[in-house]
């Protein structure tokens, strides 16, 4: 892909003795959309904040075209920002509100005319000018928000959860919206957000973000489909997380784990694991089987406890011996097993991810990054 | 109507007569200072006939002016340093983090909380103690210590309304503090920095006993003019005086009411026509 | 919960306290900013308060001189019966003024609440506007009203009500009316910011449940309200007891607060040690009654507007 325009290296942060992001690196690419995901507190505001320049990183360099901008106040730096609660300013109307960044670069009355004009014909808010704030829609209030941080012309937007505020049904339709704008300016959006649908649907890569850990950072699919981390799987999307012990590691990539229920034959082309180590192997809902009888590689068993319908599909809770609560999605209810049946429970071996029991904190990190850079270059 | 209804209607009427009986008391005086400033007797305490040469001679007393114009000078010196001071000082200390943080934002409350004759003679002992002569620098001094805190209070109530983002936004658009301070801060808390104000200055134009404390043997304010006559009555020249400072206030507020319906009027209007 | 800790391994044990780090500018503007009122309230505020308490330990000689000398006799002076009785005097004058302050000033404060937002507005401004004008000389109106050949004492000799002209002036009645005037205004400020942030909505469930008003107004509107209440017996008080131009003026040298002693000491006593020990013990008084309030739950802002 392009070339890098934002990249966070070794970035700690530590407010008193809460280490709030831990050596954070990241590389975001020219004209990308990049969302930081993770629950409230993990540190991706503050990871936005750090970029934008409200705060400050407690070791670390983070660079903006290659320069490091440390030493830079927020308004030295071609960043800008849009925020939670909008931010606008009360006491002025539209129009004043978006010119605000150019009348503090004094730029010409009649170039911030033609520019507020321009751009509030982008948001769709023309003849808004001389509305006050107050009088605004929530998400009339966005979009001003979001004309006033375009109208620098920044090589990077910064948004931090801007939908949050706004119901579901303008919430989906600004999401359109930003990805349209994002496309055709053609700037490169950060954007933070612990809504997981939200994220899927614009981003071209997620960071997944948890108690300051970068756990992975991938495009949408590849977050779904190759979660590297226990975290990951279980964040994104549903999934049944079972831990277990390797057993036996085949030369053919394929090895034996044992959990307390039963054992399971997972893949391992690359062989990751060795003998003993704890690992954990993640199922989504919808790639689980069943059958009545055993299985070739697979030992687990359940019985049926209940069935549940969610619209259009039938979730199946199973549990296990050891009480666990497998979950089982399905489509028509010709596919279930009647409750209080005993199922075993299988799955195609590449539908089975095994996953690293613990994640070591900084080298782990740090290597999943360097990888996903790597891959960038190979594009 | 129902036993309700009469009961409500019952408790706002003796609210109402209970409230009209309490105005009556304060401004029972208010009246009398103003008749009395008609009155036709020096010592102003018997009416003794209708006189406007109280007025007159106000008018001729350039004594009573000088006194008048100093009091107004103090109050105005000692009004903008306690705004400047409280304003800056809410701001600033909203955010920072320094040692002895605390100490300081509980000091500025002093002078709201302990009596004010402990403020007057404690400042009295600074700058005795300091060989630092009276003058109209220290009365200045201390009326802007005495009001500092309903400067800071009055701001700091603003300050918890505001948004602090919108100031973190000025910033990322590429103002630096002093323009974010200027044209998004002060703009934000400017009803909260006026009310302080108003509040200072009324209470500098009548302060007796910081002022008379810290006041050299030349100067003279209206108040302490108004306390040493006391024993032997208070001319009605000052009572002149004080009911043309109490015209200017009621009708300064009296505009400020109208305007404000003027306004409520206009808008409904609007309101009206856009249906 | 155990998800969490399977993620992060422990950290060392050498838990490191990190400074807030700020860019260079943005600690100088702090700085720019705290500087002024901080240095202000060390030189004018802290600084005065210290000054007191040593002086009030220092030594008078001979024609108001101060011998730094260190000494409690200053504040042993206040026992003997003289000063006692001044001090136990204007405690009494301040507890009533108090008193009647809240009972007169809490159904007024309710009132102003219980009316549209518009006119509770004007009737604040109402009510402070004599003494933003000028207290001290709408104080001396009360002379006019209450001596002896007074409007008063005219009007109900002249209605035939009394034969004798009554002692309205220079005795402790007169110093409390006076007292009333200069501070209930102030005191139904917070009662009324009090009452009106109170939920209505609790009152209404309070008599839904079958209490009576005055069971409601016990148990309900008066414990929600007792901040402002709390705020308003402050505000009272503490003026009451160091401002010495009401008792001057209406007490006629009768009655005496400790405020006059206070100023006694420094104007014709030129007793300062003494004077300045009597300020410390009024500061602390006070002080602590602050510390209570502010304990109970009370905000200092509420103090002053």
């Amino acid at each position: 892909m392009s070339k890098t325009i934002v990249s966070l290296v070794n970035v700690d942060k530590w407010y008193g003795e809460n280490h709030v992001v831990k050596n954070m690196n990241v590389n975001i690419a020219e004209g990308e959309f990049l969302t930081l995901l993770g629950p409230s507190g993990c540190g991706k505001t503050t990871t936005l904040r750090m970029i934008s320049g409200f705060e400050l990183p407690t070791t670390g360099i983070i660079k903006v075209q290659g320069e490091s901008v440390e030493k830079k106040e927020p308004y030295q730096r071609d960043v800008n920002t849009v925020f939670q609660n909008y931010a606008l300013f009360p006491n002025m109307n539209v129009f004043d509100n978006v010119a605000y960044g150019l009348k503090v670069k004094k730029v010409p009355k009649d170039e911030i005319k033609t520019r507020v004009k321009e751009m509030l014909k982008m948001v769709q808010l023309e003849g808004f000018e001389k509305r006050r704030i107050n009088q605004m829609s929530g998400g009339q209030k966005q979009r001003v928000a979001i004309a006033r941080a375009l109208i620098n012309r920044p090589k990077v937007l910064l948004l931090d959860e801007p939908l949050g505020a706004l119901d579901l049904k303008l919430r989906k339709q600004m999401q359109i919206e930003l990805k349209r704008l994002q496309k055709k300016l053609g700037i490169t959006f950060v954007y933070v957000t612990h809504d997981q649908e939200e994220a899927l649907t614009m981003s071209d890569r997620i960071a997944i973000i948890n108690q300051g850990i970068m756990e992975q950072i991938d495009t949408p699919i590849n977050i779904y489909e190759h979660p590297k981390t226990k975290f990951v799987a279980g964040f994104i999307g549903e999934s049944n997380i079972l831990d277990a012990v390797v057993l036996n590691c085949g030369e053919d990539g394929k090895a034996l784990v044992g959990t307390e229920v039963g054992r399971i034959t997972a893949l391992d082309p690359e062989h990751k694991f060795q003998v003993n180590d704890p690992v954990a192997i993640s199922v989504r809902p919808e790639n689980m089987l069943f059958s009545k009888t055993p299985v070739e590689g697979f030992s687990i068993k359940g019985v049926v406890k209940e069935h549940i319908y969610v619209g259009n599909l039938i979730k199946m809770m199973i549990t296990l011996n050891d009480g666990t609560e497998i979950k089982v999605n399905r489509f028509s209810a010709e596919d279930l097993a009647q409750v209080g049946d005993m199922v075993y429970l299988y799955w195609d071996l590449d539908k089975g991810i095994m996953l690293k029991e613990k994640n070591l904190v900084n080298t782990d990190a740090a290597r999943d990054i360097e990888g996903g850079k790597a891959d960038d270059e190979d594009e | 109507m129902n036993r309700r209804h009469v009961k409500k209607k019952i408790s706002t009427t003796v609210g109402r007569i209970y409230a009209t009986l309490l105005f009556l008391f304060f401004y029972a005086p208010v009246v009398v200072m103003i008749v009395y400033s008609f009155n036709n007797s020096r010592a102003n305490i018997v009416w003794q006939g209708f006189t406007t040469k109280w007025y007159t001679k106000l008018f001729h007393d350039s004594m009573l002016w000088e006194i008048f114009g100093k009091t107004l000078l103090i109050a105005v010196i000692a009004t903008i340093i306690g705004v400047v001071l409280g304003t800056v000082g809410a701001v600033g200390l909203k955010n920072a983090k320094f040692k002895g943080k605390k100490l300081i934002m509980n000091s500025i409350y002093f002078p709201l909380v302990i009596p004010e004759i402990v403020l007057a003679v404690a400042t009295l002992l600074v700058f005795n103690m300091g060989h630092i002569g009276l003058s109209m620098g220290t009365i200045v001094i201390g009326n802007a210590t005495l009001v500092l805190p309903y400067v800071y209070i009055t701001v700091k109530a603003r300050l918890v309304g505001m948004d602090p983002s919108i100031e973190e936004a000025s910033l990322d658009l590429g103002a630096d503090r002093f323009y974010t301070f200027m044209h998004i801060t002060l703009p934000a808390i400017m009803p909260g920095v006026m009310a302080g104000a108003f509040m200072a200055f009324s209470l500098v134009l009548d302060d007796l006993i910081v002022t008379s404390f810290l006041a050299n043997a030349e100067t003279t304010t209206l108040p302490m003019k108004v306390y040493s006559m006391i024993k032997k009555g208070v001319s009605p020249e000052i009572n002149a005086l004080t009911t043309i400072i109490f015209g200017v206030c009621a009708v300064a507020i009296a505009a400020y009411l109208i305007k404000d319906l003027i306004t409520s009027i206009r808008i409904a209007r609007k309101r009206a026509n856009a249906m | 919960m155990t998800k969490t800790s399977d993620v992060v391994p422990e950290t060392p044990v050498v838990k490191k306290k990190h400074k807030d780090k700020k860019s260079f500018k943005a600690r100088l503007s702090s700085f720019i900013m705290c500087a002024p009122i901080s240095l202000w309230s060390v030189l004018f505020i802290l600084l005065p308060m210290v000054l007191l308490a040593f002086m009030s330990f220092m030594t008078k000689g001979a024609l108001g001189r101060i011998v730094y000398k260190f000494t409690l006799e200053n504040y042993a002076e206040m026992f003997k019966p003289v000063y006692f009785t001044v001090i136990k005097q204007s405690l009494l004058i301040a507890f009533w003024t108090t008193l009647l302050t809240v009972l007169l000033g809490y159904p007024l404060a309710n009132f102003i609440a219980s009316v549209k937002k518009k006119t509770s507005g004007i009737l604040t401004v109402l009510l402070m506007l004599p003494l933003w004008v000028s207290g001290l000389v709408i104080l001396f109106s009360f002379v006019i009203l209450l001596n002896s050949s007074g409007i008063i004492n005219t009007f109900l000799m002249n209605i035939g009500l009394i034969k004798e002209p009554l002692d309205l002036l220079y005795n402790n009645f007169a110093v409390i009316i006076g007292m009333l005037y200069m501070f209930l205004p102030f005191a139904v400020l917070p009662m009324y910011s009090s009452i009106e942030k109170l939920d209505k909505g609790l009152i209404e469930a309070s008599k839904d449940l079958g209490a009576g008003p005055v069971k409601t107004f016990l148990k309900v509107t008066l414990p929600l309200t007792s901040p402002g209440i709390f705020a308003a017996v402050i505000l009272t008080f503490i003026p009451c007891i160091g401002y010495y131009m009401v008792t001057d003026m209406l007490g006629g040298g009768t009655s005496m607060m400790v405020g006059n002693l206070i100023y006694r000491q420094f104007t014709i006593s030129r007793d300062w040690p003494f004077g300045a020990a009597l300020a410390m013990v009024l500061a602390i008084v006070i002080l602590l009654m602050v510390f209570i309030y502010t304990k109970l739950g009370g905000d200092l802002d509420d103090l002053g507007a």
